[in-house]
């Protein structure tokens, strides 16, 4: 998402990026970054929680009209309002995706670099 | 071990973990993603917000069921760099029945059941009905949000599809959720 980010930023559309990987976009240096602590999938919280859903979208709306420069990043301080051992399980597929399954002998490899630092 | 609380350029802190929900084999990896030394980009919002006509942008792989092409993940199972860069138009009137999903990468049965999880069109409308927005745009937009290979058509192909569409649409701003 950080391409499509770009590239419609670049073409005069501002965006504003509601993520649960801040991070990510940071590095991708979007323009407006809202980052949420939610389980992947669930940018706006949880189905019939429409409380929540509101309050992220209003916080994505305000740092469109406010932000004061590229690369402002604002987190919303909501923790998810369920279980996150449930929902850490829930998000995920229900087997590994073919680019997981793929480069599971890769993403191990890191992981032992990371170790070693 | 969670991010260092660090503060935004407005004094905020920086409280999201973005590894909070990711199992712990795929951090190494995102980590390892440079950061990118282009600079950064910038459109200013050139109308107040409650006279701006908003759009949805969402990478969930949702799709209208009766009416258009699953994104192809058949195809991804077999070349599993390989994710499907196409997009899918979503009215702003649809209705939840009309939904339907295809990713392999997220489990799609809570948006299934409530869209606004994933692309918010039923929120967006209420706060237009409120003012805080001028009004939703006439139609949102969807992709599937794998992509390795299909990178390089988002950059070239389906970026400016969607740039053009929003200037066609007369959208002022558009927001876009990840899945």
């Amino acid at each position: 998402m950080p391409v499509l980010a770009r590239v419609i930023e670049e073409a005069g559309i501002p965006t504003v990026t509601v993520t649960m990987m801040p991070v990510l976009s940071e590095k991708y240096r979007s323009s407006r970054i809202l980052g949420v602590e939610f389980p992947f999938g669930h940018s706006f919280g949880r189905p019939g929680d429409g409380e929540v859903q509101t309050r992220v979208l209003r916080n994505a709306l305000t740092l469109l009209a406010e932000a004061p420069v590229a690369e402002t990043r604002v987190d919303l301080g909501e923790k998810w309002p369920g279980d996150p051992k449930e929902a850490y399980k829930n998000w995920q597929p229900s087997e590994p995706s073919p680019i997981v399954a793929h480069t599971i002998d890769a993403i191990r490899k890191a992981r032992r670099d990371a170790a070693r630092g | 071990m969670g991010e260092q609380a660090r503060r935004c350029n407005r004094g905020c802190l920086l409280s999201v973990d973005s590894y909070a929900f990711l199992p712990r084999a795929f951090r190494a990896m995102f980590e390892a993603e440079p950061q990118l030394d282009h600079e950064p980009v910038w459109a200013e919002m050139k109308v107040p917000l409650d006279q701006a006509r908003v759009g949805l942008l969402s990478s969930a792989g949702i799709f209208l069921a009766e009416t258009q092409e699953p994104f192809d993940v058949e195809r991804e199972r077999r070349e599993p760099t390989w994710g499907d860069p196409t997009l899918r138009m979503i009215p702003d009137g649809v209705a939840q029945s009309q939904i339907d999903a295809t990713h392999l990468h997220i489990n799609t049965a809570d948006l299934l059941t409530d869209l606004n999880v994933a692309l918010p069109i039923h929120r967006l409308n209420e706060l237009a009905v409120e003012g805080v927005i001028g009004e939703a745009a006439p139609e949102h937009f969807s992709v599937m949000g794998f992509q390795e290979e299909g990178a390089d058509e988002w950059r070239t192909v389906t970026g400016p599809d969607i740039a053009a569409r929003c200037h066609a649409a007369d959208i002022d701003a558009l927001i876009l959720a990840p899945a």
